[in-house]
């Protein structure tokens, strides 16, 4: 239904505008002017073109990078994912318990990044840290500063520990939706809790889970403070993830160039893929 | 198939009821034949649909048992007391084809595949659904899902009664005539209980073999739709079947004859009134309230159009008298009188029919 | 002076919604717009307030074009199928409220808000939240919301069809008397043909997105310009079969004869498509004597009447009449056909003969 066409209207839109040029566009720009020149110092620049995103793309270093995001990225979703659901799908509905199971669920996502980061710091240390102490009672070999494994293993804990809760939440709130009359018709076709599953509450949690693994996918692709505050990327570069690199590449060696590059090939990489995604996921609206 | 039986029910959802109105069925007790065609039909919230939930075995009441032939099946979940169910909107398996929806159920009791093939096409014969099974089952319009919804009711050959809860309420107009009357028919082809809620009298009285008509958590009045209508024994029924419904008119009654505004008035069961007090009424239908020389003198007020007959709003001492005239009857200009016909026209005390 | 719609088309896309449409309401007139789910109704009326504008064409009202005055400026009121009420508020405060936002005085305001919900019987609950009120008195008050702001044009799109049957029946007698003494032009939805009858006034029969009659209710009702109209203005449908008019005599099919009664001279011989009313076909005897043989398929019985479905020459057949006539299915029911009360049409699906 279109709408009668108001002027007005656009006044409402200018802060926003004038708010997101200052945040993200001239930002954005700054970025891609940085990424096209290069500097020999002081404040002369050149246009270098091309040639830096031509550097970036063949680099080792960003190859590798790219890499370990994949497969941290992969981890962090294979896991996440059905773990959240299954943790939406068994909290109740109904009842005294619904408020406390909803509280608790939000309790890790409301802690500040870096906290996080710093609490899992300590609690993996191998000496005092209950995490640390704990594996290495098991028999496990568990440091974290010097096993790239533990490092590996410590931060995957501490983003399904973070996150997972995203994921619960969005899935909770899809599953209370459906109502009532789904589960009565199945309960009287005789339905099995797994058929149940599959038939009705999976297909109505299409649109939820489609944004949860986006999200899930878009964040930690970015993830850079949680991280940081653990590792610092080591040991080594064995958990130097794409903006650890990024960050490393811009304010450690000042080279303004390659990281102005490098940042937006990693922009592009995220909305290729989330535009795939979300195409392959909607696929099937579009009768 | 199976006679039902409810004894003693009655159901609160709340932990606690104390007052009468926390009780959403107050008591009732019914029995339903083998085979027959029920609706329950009521107001919004005179417990009807807690009714069919507690028959299916969804809820447990509160108190009271529940007998499918004679075998007690208060305690039994909704699968084993074999029962089907349709829902006010269409619940379906938007995944599934239309054929895997049907053959569903027989699928989960493990019915062997040329079974289910064959019971599935049976069902979608009767159903108008043939065509239309390799189709993805979101894919069809409203009618054709609810269609589905009773199909997967309708397969399996042990059910015992099935149920539908306002069935009709997403089916356009148009297409509500008929799936109604091929609930009928389908009803008339395969013999099995039906229990049918709604709000409608039109879809009750034409659908069901017996009617149950409910208010405030109990039965007023159980009878066939001709019974219901010819003969109420309520007050509410007269008012709630029939539109318009029944004309309630205050009376007095004396020497065994009622008397409405001053005006006597031959009635079937006036002389069996007692003399006990209580609030006196005349209750008679539009039908037969009609033109005569003498009577009851009224005025018209309002007449109304319906097509094949007219509404005629009349009224006398400030009383509103409504008649049906149909197309063709003349409506006299001045000097009117009215009166009812006497085998039509019966007394109530206190909203009971005196008898 | 008027609502009129002139040339008026709505397209979206490749889609037309309304094809063109003129219409002139008069000033005073309960208008009802008749026609099946999806038929346009809804598109037109968000035309004629203003919160959808015409693809083409023109709205005038009151010897003013309004096509490009959004619907704020207008003087408009609405009522929709869902009850659509200010949770928050109570039913003061949301009959109140259109009152509140153009600034009348408070006096004023207590004053039309007592009117409305005198007549709309709401007095008692005036301090309550929707949802603490039923089904009826929700709607209730959201018509005395639409009452109160004193509208030219007051739009209802099917307000009635969310509320159990008996309470639409005792809302739908009320209706006419709240816009009794009222010079606004009320514009009414609906896809029940008996609600269009018992209200009276005007009906725009309304079909995939054409008005295919408009014109007093009872004109539209006896004399449909078409067979559309003449299916959309009935329920039970109407029965329809291809006839052919030789002399005195109508053949239906290849075995069924009827007199052709008065239209004998009326009609020249050719080719019609037959429509006759559920309730002129009846066991009764009736007319001019003219029977037919028609398998039963399914006989409903409600007490009050009795509709029987059959099959005649491959078309299913109604037939309604009053009192109680069992058939059994598969009986072979002799059924009275009032064959002057039939209507022709011709090969495009227009009146040719029938009606008063």
């Amino acid at each position: 239904m279109r709408k009668s066409v108001n002027q007005k209207a656009w006044w409402f839109v200018v802060p926003v505008v004038v708010l997101v040029a200052f945040n993200a566009i001239i930002p954005l720009m700054t970025v891609v002017n940085y990424s096209v020149q290069e500097s020999f110092g002081g404040n002369q620049f050149f246009w270098s073109g091309m040639r830096w995103f031509e550097e970036v793309l063949r680099a080792e270093r960003f190859h590798s990078a790219l890499l370990r995001q994949s497969m941290f990225t992969g981890a962090i979703l294979v896991i996440e994912v059905p773990l959240g659901l299954a943790i939406a799908l068994s909290m109740p509905r109904k009842g005294p318990w619904v408020s406390v199971c909803l509280v608790l669920m939000a309790l890790p996502l409301l802690i500040p990044w870096n906290v996080v980061g710093a609490m899992w710091n300590i609690m993996a240390l191998p000496d005092i840290g209950l995490l640390g102490r704990g594996m290495n009672a098991l028999g496990f070999e568990y440091n974290y500063t010097r096993e790239p494994i533990a490092a590996w293993f410590t931060i995957l804990l501490m983003d399904v520990w973070h996150w997972t809760s995203l994921v619960t939440l969005l899935c909770y709130a899809g599953l209370v939706s459906i109502p009532d009359p789904y589960y009565q018709a199945a309960k009287i076709d005789g339905a099995r809790p797994w058929a149940v599953f599959r038939f009705i509450q999976l297909p109505k949690l299409k649109y939820v889970l489609t944004i949860a693994i986006l999200l899930r996918f878009m964040d930690s692709f970015m993830i850079y403070t949680e991280v940081v505050v653990v590792t610092g990327g080591g040991p080594g570069s064995s958990t130097t993830f794409l903006s650890i690199d990024l960050v490393k590449t811009a304010l450690g060696q000042f080279d303004l160039g390659p990281a102005a590059a490098m940042s937006l090939i990693y922009f592009l990489i995220i909305l290729l893929f989330s535009w795939l995604f979300y195409t392959l996921m909607m696929r099937n609206e579009a009768r | 198939m199976a006679g039902i039986s409810l004894q003693g029910i009655r159901h609160s959802y709340l932990p606690n009821p104390a007052a009468p109105d926390d009780w959403a069925i107050k008591r009732l007790s019914l029995e339903a034949g083998d085979g027959s065609a029920y609706a329950l039909l009521g107001p919004s919230g005179c417990g009807k649909t807690t009714m069919l939930n507690i028959i299916s075995g969804l809820l447990r009441p509160t108190e009271g048992q529940i007998f499918f032939d004679g075998l007690d099946v208060t305690e039994a979940t909704p699968e084993s007391r074999n029962i089907a169910q349709v829902f006010q909107f269409p619940v379906i398996y938007d995944t599934m084809t239309v054929f895997d929806n049907l053959a569903f159920p027989l699928r989960n009791r493990r019915v062997s595949e040329p079974d289910v093939k064959r019971r599935v096409h049976e069902i979608a014969d009767m159903l108008e659904l043939a065509g239309m099974l390799r189709q993805r089952a979101s894919g069809l319009t409203a009618d054709g899902k609810q269609k589905i919804s009773l199909g997967r009711g309708l397969v399996r050959s042990d059910v015992n009664v099935i149920m539908f809860d306002e069935p009709l309420t997403v089916i356009d107009p148009h297409l509500k005539w008929e799936l109604r009357s091929k609930l009928k028919e389908l009803h008339h082809k395969i013999g099995r209980t039906m229990i049918y809620v709604t709000h409608d009298q039109t879809e009750a009285l034409t659908f069901a073999d017996r009617v149950v008509v409910m208010n405030e958590g109990e039965i007023v009045q159980i009878g066939t739709p001709v019974e219901l209508f010819e003969r109420p024994n309520h007050t509410f029924v007269g008012h709630f079947i029939g539109s318009p419904g029944m004309n309630v008119l205050p009376c007095e009654v004396a020497d065994g004859k009622a008397r409405f505004a001053g005006v006597p008035v031959d009635s079937t069961n006036a002389a069996a009134y007692r003399g006990d007090g209580g609030r006196l009424e005349l209750g008679v239908r539009p039908e037969f309230v009609r033109f005569t020389e003498t009577g009851i003198p009224v005025e018209v007020v309002k007449i109304l159009d319906a097509g094949r007959y007219r509404i005629v709003e009349a009224s006398h001492a400030g009383h509103p008298i409504k008649m049906l005239i149909s197309e063709d009857k003349p409506i006299p200009a001045n000097g009117i009188h009215v009166s009812f016909d006497a085998d039509r026209t019966r007394l109530y005390r206190d909203g009971w029919m005196v008898e | 002076m008027a609502l009129e719609l002139r040339n008026v088309t709505k397209r979206i896309g490749a889609d037309v919604h309304i094809h063109q449409t003129d219409l002139v309401l008069q000033e005073g007139s309960f208008n009802t717009l008749l026609g099946p789910t999806l038929s346009g109704k809804t598109s037109l009326m968000q035309l004629m307030a203003g919160l959808d504008r015409p693809s083409s064409g023109e709205i005038w009202s009151r010897g003013r074009n309004v096509t490009d005055v959004p619907v704020q400026k207008r003087n408009v009121s609405m009522v929709y199928q869902q009850f659509i009420n200010y949770p928050n508020f109570t039913v003061y405060e949301n009959i109140a409220s259109p009152l509140r936002v153009a600034g009348l005085a408070r006096p004023e305001i207590d004053r039309r808000v007592a009117a409305a919900s005198e007549l709309l019987r709401l007095t008692p609950m005036l301090g309550r939240r929707p949802n603490e009120l039923s089904g009826g008195q929700q709607q209730r008050t959201a018509i005395a919301r639409a009452l109160v702001k004193d509208a030219e044009l007051v739009l209802l799109d099917e307000p009635l069809a969310n509320l159990d049957y008996k309470l639409r029946e005792e809302l739908r007698d009320e209706l006419p008397r709240f816009f009794a003494d009222r010079d606004c032009i009320v514009v009414y939805a609906t896809t029940e043909p008996t609600e269009a009858l018992l209200f009276g006034g005007n009906t725009a029969t309304v079909f995939e997105g054409r008005v295919t009659q408009f014109g007093s209710t009872s004109d539209v009702y006896r004399r449909p310009a078409d067979l559309v109209s003449a299916r959309v203005f009935s329920d039970p449908p109407i029965n329809t079969a291809p006839v052919v008019k030789t002399g005195d005599k109508l053949v239906i099919g290849q075995a069924i004869a009827l007199p052709t009664g008065r239209f004998r001279s009326e009609l020249a011989d050719g080719e019609y498509t037959i429509g006759l009313r559920p309730h002129h076909v009846t066991p009764q005897p009736q007319g001019n004597g003219a029977t037919v043989d028609g398998r039963v398929l399914v006989a409903e019985l409600s007490g009050s009447e009795s509709v029987v479905h059959f099959d005649l020459d491959g078309h299913t057949w109604v037939s309604q009449s009053a009192g109680i006539h069992p058939f059994a299915v598969g009986d072979v029911a002799r059924l009275h056909v009032e064959v002057d009360k039939s209507f022709f049409f011709d090969a495009d699906g227009l009146l040719v003969a029938g009606g008063p």
